[in-house]
């Protein structure tokens, strides 16, 4: 079974000659389907930047990186976007909703740049909404909803496109206990379904939730361990 | 996705800051509103006169006496008048084939009056002939007759602004008026031409010329003399043939020094056609300015909406918005902008153009209508292309890390 994501010798540099800052010194990482990995790793440590890289919004400077088999490395703009918006469901630390706009909307978003018919939209994205708990919000604008709502909003937004790979980048960073402990349940229930998830955070009882954790360290990975088999 | 989404995103784009989208449509609807109004009232004000000049007769030409080209007729000795000769001269068949008829006249200032009624017009000497070029037709009564002018008959047609002035609602046919202390038997009334906008037609008296010039004015020059070319399409060849006969009759040597001067009423409305033409075309290039103006104000609020929008156009890449969808949502929102514009601006011109507009009527030229609607909406393309195609071009991940 082809892995869903394949990385082999990614390194990432910025700026020229004295001045260039080398992000990822090579990193080898395959997460299989169903899995659940935690990246984690202190401030500076590259895992931002390799979220990037995973998530096709930024290309390695050497290696290869082959998603659910596509070999991201040859593709163009637009053949991103279309990765983007069939492979893989953002989650992002700060929600990334799109404010004055219904939290339907939002949701409906990735099937409408896919091409998906309005009545189809609607259903898949109510009933994504209706997944998170939160379908009495469905005509809220993001500034009526909770930061753990609109979180929720977000992860139904990741979801209904039904992507191989959720990319979740600190989730639970800007939500009060509560609200982080209902975005985790969520996304063990994801997990449960059988959803490959990788999620970026530096909080270690977060990062319990998963299966696997590695741990990067200057641009490489460090420390590899196994909360679950 | 399809159109109908794209515009829907970009519809809620506009609807997302309304006070700055109302104030860049406002800039679109004065610029199209601009463009319409003024050329209307160049258009409107070119036809007023243009009707005023047809409504003398486009097939005449007015003889004058007297010399009005540069150095004026200080140089001269010989200054012959107009005389009744020369006008029986201008209708010679033989030597002027292309002239109908002419009339020659004469006008004086009168006082008149009717049962102590007293009103001071301008009584024309002339022969009949004079009625057909001058588009005058009779609403009463009779005109006098050849025969009318032979015996010095005191038979006159009065103007409607006299007949109101004098009779008011009375029958003025087959009543006697008195002018300069003479009486008059009005035998006739015309019908009312309007003004012409510069003067009240309807406000003379006409009398046959052997009695204008035995009772009021006395046997000088003529006037005028009025050619009345055989077609409108005859008049330059009319008007040649008039110079050649004054130019013999009067022993002219030097063309630049004649003691009279020909008016070619169609060439006076080229003239002022071509002064019109060029009047609106300035008025409407001034317009078009401040459509041009509304354009680049299109470009600065989106300018200023995408950069205020980075965040939102990163979300959106990263969630798979390709760059044609984001292109289509910023072109989208900048069009309904322009679009928006120039429909108010066609419905305030609609409105506004039914007033007058500096003492002139303005008629709305069709093509001004759809041309400022048409680029008004290629102005948000044109002037939205930029900034969209900024947005477009944006990456995704400084789009996002934008704050």
């Amino acid at each position: 079974m082809t892995p869903v994501i394949a990385l082999s010798g990614i390194t990432k540099s910025y700026g020229f000659a004295e001045t260039t800052v080398h992000a990822l010194r090579g990193v080898d990482l395959v997460v299989d389907r169903g899995d659940y990995l935690a990246i984690m790793g202190a401030s500076g440590s590259g895992k931002s930047t390799l979220m990037n890289i995973i998530g096709a919004l930024d290309g390695a400077t050497t290696g290869h990186y082959e998603l659910d088999g596509i070999n991201i490395d040859s593709l163009d703009e637009s053949a991103l976007s279309i990765v983007r918006n069939r492979k893989i469901g953002f989650i992002f630390q700060s929600f990334n909703l799109i404010p004055r706009t219904t939290a339907l909307a939002n949701v409906e978003l990735p099937l409408l740049y896919r091409g998906v018919g309005r009545r189809e939209r609607r259903e898949r994205a109510a009933a994504a909404l209706a997944s998170v708990g939160l379908s009495d919000r469905a005509s809220h604008q993001p500034n009526e909803l909770s930061g753990g709502q609109q979180q929720r909003v977000a992860v139904a937004r990741a979801l209904v496109a039904e992507p191989s790979l959720l990319l979740a980048d600190e989730p639970t960073g800007n939500l009060d206990s509560q609200a982080t402990s209902d975005v985790l349940d969520l996304m063990d229930a994801m997990h449960d379904e059988g959803r490959t998830i990788v999620m970026i955070t530096h909080e270690d009882d977060v990062a319990a939730r998963a299966d696997r954790v590695i741990t990067l360290v200057d641009g490489m990975i460090a420390a590899e361990r196994r909360n679950r088999p | 996705m399809n159109l109908l989404e794209t515009l829907q995103i970009g519809l809620r784009g506009v609807g997302a800051n309304k006070l700055r989208s109302a104030l860049t449509v406002l800039g679109i609807l004065i610029g199209v509103a601009a463009v319409i109004v003024l050329v209307a009232v160049g258009n409107g004000s070119s036809q007023a006169v243009t009707s005023s000049i047809e409504q003398l007769g486009t097939n005449t030409l007015t003889v004058r006496h007297g010399t009005f080209g540069p150095g004026g007729d200080g140089g001269r000795t010989q200054f012959k008048d107009l005389t009744v000769d020369d006008a029986i001269a201008l209708a010679d068949d033989v030597l002027a084939p292309d002239v109908q008829s002419a009339s020659p006249v004469v006008s004086a200032q009168a006082a008149c009056t009717y049962e102590g009624t007293s009103y001071s017009t301008s009584i024309t000497g002339t022969w009949p002939s004079y009625f057909e070029p001058s588009n005058l037709t009779l609403a009463s009564g009779t005109s006098f007759t050849n025969d009318d002018v032979t015996s010095s008959r005191r038979s006159v047609v009065l103007g409607q602004t006299v007949v109101d002035e004098l009779f008011g609602s009375v029958d003025p046919v087959g009543r006697e008026i008195t002018c300069a202390g003479t009486p008059f038997t009005v035998v006739g009334t015309l019908e009312e031409k309007g003004s012409s906008g510069f003067q009240d037609s309807d406000d003379v008296i006409i009398a046959p010329l052997t009695t204008v010039q035995g009772h009021l004015t006395g046997y000088r020059s003529l006037d005028t003399i009025l050619v009345q070319a055989v077609s409108g399409s005859a008049v330059d060849a009319a008007e040649s043939e008039v110079y050649s006969i004054l130019d013999d009759r009067h022993g002219t040597t030097d063309t630049s020094s004649r003691d009279y001067q020909v008016l070619n009423q169609a060439s006076l409305l080229s003239t002022v056609e071509d002064t019109n033409q060029v009047f609106t075309v300035l008025l409407g290039a001034v317009a078009a300015i401040s459509l041009l103006v509304g354009g680049i104000g299109i470009t600065n609020i989106m300018l200023v909406t995408v950069t205020e929008r980075t965040r939102e156009i990163g979300i959106r890449k990263a969630i798979g918005a390709s760059k044609s969808a984001i292109l289509g949502q910023f072109l989208v929102e900048a069009t309904v902008l322009s679009i928006i514009g120039g429909v108010a601006g066609v419905a305030v011109a609609l409105v506004v153009t039914q007033f007058e507009i500096a003492g002139v009527a303005p008629v709305i030229m069709p093509v001004s209508v759809i041309g400022a609607f048409a680029v008004s909406v290629a102005l948000g393309l044109f002037f939205g292309s930029y900034p969209a195609n900024r947005a477009a071009s944006l990456r995704p991940i400084e789009a996002l890390r934008h704050e």
